[in-house]
């Protein structure tokens, strides 16, 4: 019996309500700790296929007389298409189609950011159709950009109405403080850079539509087509086998998609569209610059009083305005909270989701000022963060589903207590400090997904559903589920996905989702599949079904008999045993979310500026671990990451033009192996009992959150500098310890005026 | 279009390529390796790294043309070097984009020095991008090869 429901779905933290069916039958969790393949190292099963070259990216895929796109750009940040002649382009050899604004909506004539599509050509090559592009004429009405964000809010220009949250009295809060503290952060534009630039080839069969594309979410690429088309969903696949990075930006179909459809459809050949890195780091999204001013009070012993928090997100041209006050609002027990967050629309590329959009700029401030908090307190900033613990959600009407953010502090002990002989080999000129921060974020996933589990009579299984591996390895995660629920080695479960031709809806790898909503559809799938095993080998060996189990790759009875899992399926020749499976809904009235502490210790060069990361200690609980091997992966990812976020990367505009200047990874600096320091990765690893019948939260987002928060504060633990905005270059550390040098000798004069007084 | 003789992977190929014409375009489009992958196709990132008698070069920055009797290894010519199992086993790999490129010029790492230090590792290698951040597990594989 299937049950109509009616749940809500998040992603990113964003909520929405939708019905599901719900199977009654729910299976209990498995028990915390590693299993027979579940909680133990895996190597990647698409591990050697990548490595070895032979797996087919999009940008690999070559189908035969397949034509190359290339697309015309707006030069200017804001501007008019007066007049564009698309004839000679189309004259040109090699070319076959060539599109502008009134042939695809794609494409416009009113560019509001450097990079808006304008036009795009076909031909035999990409360098024809680049000399296509070039061919087109165009006459320019070039308009007075809007560059600067805070301009723009006073202008009221925001992308949405601006968003207010409030609990409590914050001026009361802030009047009852012992002490008060205020800052103002700023963090910086940041482009995803993904290794596989945006791309799609689309070819037409008929009225039916194919489109290899390098996407996060198979799925929601064939409906948001098939919509826009006006088609049905089931003439357009989607295949998406291997995928080369995206990190937030490939969540939708994308403007070279469409391009790629049209000019597949008016040459009637496959067409490539693929962006080059420039063309990537111009418009293909970014993690948007922000402006925080915060304010927090707290009682002499460290207890929050008040939050306040106004932010200004540089949203550009379009885009949504991600929670960047959501840990102010989220992270901490305090009563009296106030936030308002803007979005400035600017004549900049659009902003996308980057992971854990928003909380990972919120986090830098609001982690920054609970240590000047801290120190102006005087309190140990680990035992302020305990002291202001959110024991029920903060946003109040919900429990959490589950919350081990104690065990994470207290696992971050031992790295915190470094903290002593890191600061003791300080020498004149290098001085060291260790630092702390919390994190918070979704990461609980949701259905409606769906997964089948093939059993072939060779006893090898087959998982099936249409999600992709954006390369976190939820591949191999899944197949070590459904080895776990039919006692299978792990090497005898293959994971078909990636074509949404090719099983069932399957939901997009972002905001830390995949495990979370795949995993409980593909136990539910293979225990469908162990049930009908189980009934056959009953009846052949004329036994209970409840006397039977899966383990090892055999069938055992509880009496001590044993048959190999292929004697029984085996009988079925060429007979399949296919389960299915749905990820049930999440725990009604609870907040599903992740949580976590970094610990960084840093050496800064007080003459320099310099600042070398030395280790990063992360700790997180995001409920069961499936796969320790990529898990610990995706943490080091993560604080990678952000270690380009804190020091070496920056979209820089010009400030006259809006140009972007760091198009290339030449001046947009990358994270190499040069810039990494020691990082340890730890998991509380105790499954969600709430949660699904996996207990797993995501891990994709949380490890990217705090760190430079934990960077920034180990660094003013080592020279009582308290950088103000990322990236931390030299620069703006050089500022930070000339304002504290000039905060510290006024300190002195005041002593001395006092004392000669 | 002039001709271009290469030896790739210790087999001769014979094609035709205009001037101007980079190896990586040859490899991936005239002659379908598509292991060797173009990320940027500026000589910035190192996913495109193939081997000149065994010296790493940026494919895409490479004419084709200039190559000469120099024997060329893409990754297609590692498969079974073991350092794609190191890969493998110290998980080495997310996204695996930047893979190839990083094979390649690690397994010119360690023909020339079988066992690098740390930092002749992060010297040799801090050429190849790895957006993902594995480069931990890189230095592990080349470590424990």
């Amino acid at each position: 019996m299937v049950r109509l429901i009616r749940t809500e779905k998040e992603v990113e933290g964003r909520y929405s309500e939708q019905w599901i069916l719900v199977e009654e039958d729910a299976l209990d969790q498995w028990p915390a700790g590693p299993l027979e393949t579940v909680g133990r190292p895996a190597a990647r099963q698409d591990g050697l296929a990548r490595a070895r070259g032979e797996a087919i990216y999009t940008a690999d895929v070559q189908l035969p007389g397949m034509l190359h796109a290339a697309v015309l750009r707006s030069p200017h940040a804001y501007a008019r298409l007066k007049r564009i002649e698309l004839a000679a382009a189309l004259e040109l050899p090699a070319v076959r189609a060539v599109i502008g604004p009134a042939d695809l909506d794609a494409l416009t004539d009113h560019a509001g950011y450097p990079g808006a599509p304008v036009a795009a050509a076909a031909a035999d090559t990409f360098e024809a159709a680049q000399s296509a592009i070039e061919a087109i004429e165009v006459e320019w009405e070039v308009l007075e950009p809007v560059l600067d964000p805070e301009q723009a809010v006073a202008e009221d220009q925001l992308t949405q109405p601006a968003r207010s949250y409030e609990r409590g009295d914050v001026e009361q809060g802030l009047a009852e403080a012992d002490a008060v503290v205020e800052g103002e952060f700023r963090t910086q534009t940041v482009l995803h850079n993904a290794l596989e630039t945006h791309q799609s080839v689309a070819r037409w069969e008929g009225d039916a539509l194919e489109v290899y594309t390098s996407t996060q979410f198979i799925w929601g690429v064939r409906n948001e087509i098939a919509e826009k088309l006006g088609i049905p969903g089931d003439r357009v696949r989607v295949v998406c086998l291997y995928m080369g990075g995206g990190f937030g930006a490939k969540n939708d179909a994308g403007d070279y998609t469409y391009v790629a459809i049209e000019l597949a459809r008016r040459t009637g050949r496959p067409v490539r569209c693929a962006l080059t890195r420039r063309e990537e780091n111009l418009a293909t999204g970014n993690r948007n610059a922000t402006i925080q001013r915060l304010a927090a009070g707290a009682r002499a012993d460290g207890t929050l009083t008040a939050l306040r928090g106004d932010f200004v997100n540089s949203v550009g041209w379009e885009g949504w305005l991600a929670p960047t006050a959501g840990p102010m609002q989220m992270l901490y027990a305090c009563d009296n909270v106030r936030t308002v967050e803007q979005g400035a629309k600017l004549n900049t590329p659009p902003m996308a989701a980057f992971r854990a959009p928003g909380f990972v700029e919120g986090t830098f401030g609001l982690e920054c000022l609970l240590d000047q908090l801290a120190a102006k307190l005087d309190v140990d900033p680990l035992e302020l963060r305990r002291r202001n613990y959110a024991a029920s959600d903060s946003l109040g009407e919900r429990s959490y589903s589950s919350k081990n953010l104690a065990e994470c502090y207290r696992l971050a002990e031992p790295h915190w207590e470094r903290r002593h002989e890191v600061r003791s080999r300080s020498e004149e000129r290098w001085r060291r400090g260790v630092g702390l921060a919390s994190q918070i974020w979704f990461g609980g996933g949701g259905p409606p997904s769906y997964a089948w589990v093939r059993v072939g009579s060779d006893g090898r299984a087959t998982v099936i559903t249409a999600m992709q591996d954006i390369g976190t390895g939820s591949r191999t995660a899944m197949a070590q589920i459904a080895a776990e629920e039919l006692g299978l080695p792990l090497e005898q479960v293959e994971v078909v996905l990636g074509d949404t031709a090719r099983g069932p809806y399957a939901s997009i790898s972002a905001g830390s989702s995949t495990i979370p909503s795949m995993g409980p559809a593909v136990r539910s799938a293979a225990a469908d599949a162990a049930r009908q095993i189980l009934e056959i080998a009953a009846q052949r060996h004329h036994l209970e079904e409840r006397v039977l189990s899966l383990k090892g790759g055999s069938i055992v009875s509880a009496d001590g008999g044993s048959w190999p899992l292929e004697t029984i399926t085996g009988l079925l020749e060429d007979g399949q045993i296919l389960g299915k499976g749905a990820r049930g809904p999440n725990p009604a009235g609870m907040r599903v979310l992740t949580f976590g502490v970094q610990v960084a210790e840093v050496a800064v060069d007080v003459e320099t500026g310099e600042v070398r990361v030395e280790r990063v200690a992360a700790i997180h609980d995001v409920g069961r671990i499936v796969n320790p091997l990529n898990a610990r992966s995706q943490v080091e990812g993560g604080i990678i990451q952000a270690i380009g976020h804190t020091f070496s990367e920056q979209r820089l505009l010009d400030p006259q033009s809006g140009a972007v200047l760091t198009q290339t990874l030449d001046a947009y600096k990358l994270p190499t192996i040069a810039d990494v320091p020691e990082i340890v990765a730890e998991f509380v690893d105790v499954p969600d009992a709430h949660l699904t019948n996996l207990g797993s939260k995501g891990l994709g987002e949380p490890p990217i959150v705090p760190t430079a928060a934990a960077i920034a504060n180990a660094i003013r633990d080592a020279t009582g500098a308290q950088v103000r905005s990322l990236p931390i270059t030299r620069e703006e550390m050089l500022r930070a310890l000339a304002e504290e040098r000039e905060r510290r000798s006024a300190g002195e004069r005041e002593r001395v005026g006092a004392s000669s007084a | 279009m002039p001709e271009l003789e290469l030896t790739i992977n210790g087999d001769a190929y014979r094609l035709e390529a205009p001037i101007g014409r980079s190896l990586g375009e040859v490899l991936r489009e005239d002659l379908g390796f598509t292991g060797t992958k173009i990320a940027c196709g500026e000589g910035h990132c190192g996913a495109c790294t193939v081997q000149l008698d065994g010296v790493p070069v940026l494919s895409c920055i490479t004419l084709a043309h200039t190559v000469g009797t120099r024997k060329v290894t893409t990754i297609e010519g590692l498969r079974d070097h073991p350092l794609v199992e190191a890969f493998v086993r110290a998980d080495a790999l997310q996204c695996g984009f930047c893979t190839p490129g990083q094979i390649v010029s690690a397994a010119a790492l360690v023909a020339a020095n079988p066992t690098p230090t740390n930092e002749e590792i992060r010297h040799g290698m801090a050429g190849n991008l790895c957006r993902c951040g594995t480069y931990p597990r890189i230095e592990e594989a080349i470590l424990s090869w």
